[in-house]
């Protein structure tokens, strides 16, 4: 026990790593860049999708007008001569579409431009929605026949585009919907100050066109339609969950039907939402005959869809509350009802209400199972919700159609324009979802307590 | 409709008042002589009033509207019905005729009379056009008679319906009146009812479910009576097609759904985890306070949102620099498509469930590993990565039944080809997408061609459900036990 053995390892520095060591600092290093490379990965994934959909969609808050005076020429609008609306309606748009035409003929006449072209390729740079437009503006005002009106109307889709840069000379040329001589007529016409691009309002409150119009397509009637469902989910799901998250927090016993309901919870809460859309389609409209794509029915669906969300949240919240606050009331005489009712949940509702948004906001966004419900279909009217026929229930009558369904009908189009329409209207459906995350996060911070 | 709601609410509120009175009066107008508050006596007797009389309509609506139709169905002359080629359609016919009338009545078009004789010889069509109702088709006698009616039974069916529910409204109302003493329990009654009610509201997690799985199985076998269900599990073909002669084989479609599934976790998967382990083990806290937050708007953004991303960035850039200079193809939805960018959707869902696994892990197993002089890398491979691999494993299989049951981003990025085959740049088609394919538009709902789609959904159900049992069974049996 006298020697120690003499140690056969190499002498190594302190103050040189050896091989092994630079190894292992080279496999640190790279693990570190890995980490970082995925995090980045993830934050470039956000801004290419939200520089995309923003790069294609901002310019349908843009729209082209052309104003010129249109002669409003009573031999073709009011053949009669007696100003009487109802048979002023008689003439149908298409009545309208040579005087309106035949006025911007005259006009460019008169300020002696050469527009190069035939009075009907001069006639397709207007958009089908111009006539529609003037008519409606005669008939509600018949006096404006036999005057002349400075009239603001759409450019028709192509010409639009051109001014946000889609529609190039190139592309004209193999187009049969537009040809580069009326491109450069619009540049004229431009720069005289006739044409004009600027910010549409029509976007956000005129109803869905046509597929051969997309200039006139507006997202009025979804907004109104998503705003619609959102009241029914916010009147069901808050006070459902409300009240499912109490029992099963605050009195459930420890049984076999507990257990069965909370399983069934977590479970919804994973089912894919075209399952809950098949559940509306086969429940609510073909057993129970609601109507198809009535804003109800939608409500319903995306209901159940929720509750599971609310569910959660608000029981995360109910428990976070101290045992407490409880046994003080209590000790005070109150029942537990009481106790539950009068302190703790007024204490969990900031809670609650940051997990209802949020449900909502997610609700908002859904798609697929309002399509199986039939909420493709196209809505032009501003649907009369609140009418009750004589056997049905508010909100049960008329067709409807959601903002990502919008989406969804317009990507389905062929007309190029309808992708620009498309994105405008998630840029919309953003600005909701983020102003409805705000406002969690702003209650949340609030009033949130720590205990 | 809605006014019978207001008047319900009126007889509530009175009843709420009269009770709070009456047990007043009977305590001699001192509170301290009541067994309750006096707002229990007040709520005591609306409940009473209101719970059965809505339980009363809530049933009544549902069940009027299938009762008046099996009626009217059961009175048209059978030889009508057997020249009929779709019994539905008819159903719907006079179910809108009936209704058109209605409306006539209500715009003043016709007046109730002339509306109960009006005969099939008379421009009907017309007449109702002229109100604002348009008819499909015109009417004919035998529809006519079904919706006079339907509109007839329907119009019995609310009176009785009006005066059932008010005379439960009259009765509760009369009964929790006349019990109304200062010995009554009051608040044991409502905190009852009260108790009562939030059981209903959680037992409808366990109504849903049944009804999902019911309507599914119901119509899922109306399938499997028409079309073989060797035929559908194990066909290799899908071509629907309306004439008949379907051939509906789930295996392309299941094929489609696993191979965009694979590709969106292979790209989720290892970005999200190691997202995970770098803001759990590396960022400062200032980086993670930034980062963290932005990874999770990508799972706040709508699924209709990366779908139209698929569709007009991803798939065309793919298809001009990947997929047509290496000849793999050139249609700009395809399975690469719908996976990257399932896979950019499903980065959070990874990373903040790996974040919290990792998370929980805890420091003192790092500690010691560090103690032991191992790197930090080394630490996560060797120490936390085993420690969290349950939970990570369950976060993954969550991820796949998100993917499998996703929608909206395969019908806008992968193509309606139903197809077998291994180039990732070709379109090919998934379950869910075929749902909705055959579901959007007019159905006719007895045919194997739309009823598929409910055994569809049903296998989408079965494989997202077992999954998602899979992951908790899991993450249960091998959690680890620190404390």
């Amino acid at each position: 026990m006298t020697d120690m053995p003499i140690s056969t390892a190499p002498k190594r520095s302190l103050y040189a790593q050896d091989a092994r060591t630079k190894k292992r600092n080279r496999a640190e290093t790279r693990f570190r860049v890995y980490g970082m490379a995925a995090v980045i990965t993830g934050i470039i994934a956000l801004i290419v999708l939200l520089t995309s959909i923003l790069g294609n969609g901002l310019s349908a808050f843009q729209q082209t007008y052309i104003s010129y005076p249109i002669t409003l020429s009573e031999d073709r609008l009011d053949p009669e001569g007696n100003r009487d609306p109802a048979e002023m309606a008689a003439v149908t748009t298409f009545g309208y579409l040579p005087v309106i035409a035949m006025s911007l003929q005259q006009h460019l006449e008169a300020e002696g431009i050469d527009p190069g072209m035939g009075g009907r390729e001069l006639a397709a740079m207007l958009s089908e929605e111009a006539p529609a437009q003037i008519r409606a503006m005669v008939l509600a005002n018949p006096e404006l026949v036999g005057t002349t009106i400075d009239a603001e109307i759409l450019v028709g889709g192509r010409i639009d585009g051109f001014f946000k840069g889609r529609v190039t000379m190139e592309s004209a040329e193999r187009d049969r919907n537009v040809s580069p001589a009326q491109l450069v007529l619009a540049q004229q016409l431009a720069e005289l100050g006739m044409m004009e691009t600027r910010f549409n309002w029509d976007f956000i409150t005129w109803p869905d066109a046509s597929g051969s119009r997309p200039e006139a397509a507006g997202l009025g009637v979804a907004i109104i339609g998503s705003f619609y469902m959102m009241l029914v989910v916010l009147a069901l799901a808050l006070p459902i969950g409300v009240a499912a998250s109490i029992y099963l927090e605050e009195f459930a016993p420890k049984n076999r039907l507990t257990d069965l309901i909370e399983v069934n919870i977590s479970n919804l809460a994973a089912v894919p939402s075209i399952v809950f859309g098949i559940l509306g389609l086969a429940v609510f409209i073909n057993f129970m005959n609601f109507n198809q794509s009535s804003p109800l029915v939608g409500g319903l669906v995306l209901t159940l869809m929720t509750l599971p969300t609310i569910i959660i949240a608000t029981r995360a919240s109910l428990r976070a509350v101290p045992p407490s606050i409880r046994q003080a009331a209590l000790g005070l005489g109150a029942s537990k009802m009481q106790s539950i009712f009068h302190h703790v949940l007024p204490l969990a509702m900031p809670g609650i209400l940051t997990g209802t948004i949020i449900g909502l906001a997610q609700a908002l966004g859904e798609t697929a199972p309002l399509l199986l419900i039939g909420m493709v279909a196209f809505v032009r009217e501003y649907p009369d919700f609140l009418s009750t026929h004589s056997n049905t229930f508010p909100l049960m009558g008329d067709g409807a159609t959601a903002l990502p369904v919008q989406v969804y009908s317009w990507t389905q189009r062929s007309d190029p324009a309808f992708v620009e329409r498309a994105s405008g209207a998630i840029i919309v459906l953003l600005v909701f979802l983020l102003m409805m995350n705000l406002i969690a996060i702003l209650l949340r911070r609030r009033f949130e307590r720590r205990w | 409709m809605l006014w019978i709601l207001i008047a319900l609410i009126f007889l509530g509120s009175l009843g709420y008042v009269l009770g709070r009175q009456r047990a007043m009066a009977s305590a001699g107008g001192d509170r301290r002589e009541l067994h309750s508050l006096p707002n229990y006596y007040g709520l005591n007797v609306t409940l009473l009033t209101l719970v059965p009389a809505l339980l009363v309509l809530g049933l009544w609506l549902i069940i009027q509207p299938i009762a008046v139709e099996r009626m009217v169905e059961r009175q048209i002359p059978n030889p009508y019905m057997e020249q009929v080629e779709n019994p539905t359609l008819l159903m719907t016919e006079i179910r809108r005729l009936a209704l058109g009338i209605d409306t006539a009545i209500e715009r003043g078009f016709l007046n109730a009379e002339d509306a109960s004789n009006l005969a099939s010889d008379s421009d009907i069509r017309a007449q109702l056009a002229e109100a604002g109702v348009a008819l499909g088709a015109d009417v004919s006698e035998t529809v006519l008679l079904a919706a006079q009616s339907f509109r007839a039974l329907n119009a019995t069916g609310n009176t009785w319906m009006l005066i059932t529910v008010f005379a439960l409204a009259f009765a509760g109302l009369a009964y929790a009146y006349a019990r109304t003493h200062k010995d009554l329990r009051a608040r044991n009654r409502v905190e009852y009812a009260i108790l009562s009610i939030l059981v209903v509201a959680s037992s409808l997690a366990i109504l849903t479910t049944v009804g999902i799985v019911l309507s599914m199985l119901w119509d899922t076998r109306n399938f499997f009576q028409l079309y073989p269900w060797q035929d559908f599990f194990f066909g290799l073909e899908w071509r629907p097609s309306f004439e008949g002669g379907s051939e509906l084989g789930l295996i392309p479609l299941l094929w489609g759904t696993l191979y965009i599934s694979l590709i969106a976790l292979l790209v989720a998967v290892p970005i999200g985890l190691f997202a995970a382990i770098y803001m759990a083990e590396y960022a400062t806290k200032r980086v993670r306070s930034v980062a963290k937050p932005l990874i999770e708007v990508l799972a706040g953004i709508p699924t209709i949102v990366y779908g139209l991303f698929a569709l007009i960035t991803v798939g065309p850039m793919l298809r001009d620099y990947f997929a047509q200079p290496l000849g793999l193809g050139d249609s700009s939805s395809s399975v690469m498509t719908a996976g990257i960018v399932m896979g950019i959707m499903l980065i959070p869902f990874v990373s903040s469930l790996s974040d919290d696994i990792i998370n929980s892990v805890p420091q003192s197993l790092r500690d010691g590993s560090y103690g032991l002089g191992a790197t930090q890398s080394e630490t996560v491979k060797q120490v936390i990565l085993p420690a969290a691999l349950p939970g990570i494993v369950g976060a993954v299989l969550l991820a796949a039944s998100r993917a499998i049951g996703e929608t909206m981003i395969v019908v806008l990025g992968a193509g309606a080809a139903a197809r077998l085959d291994l180039n990732p740049f070709e379109a090919m088609t998934t379950v869910t997408v075929k749902i909705v394919g055959q579901l959007t538009g007019d159905t006719d709902f007895s045919s194997p061609e739309a009823l598929v789609a409910f055994a569809l959904g049903l296998t989408l159900f079965v494989i997202t459900l077992a999954l998602n049992i899979f992951a908790l069974y899991i993450v249960r049996k091998y959690r680890e036990q620190y404390d």
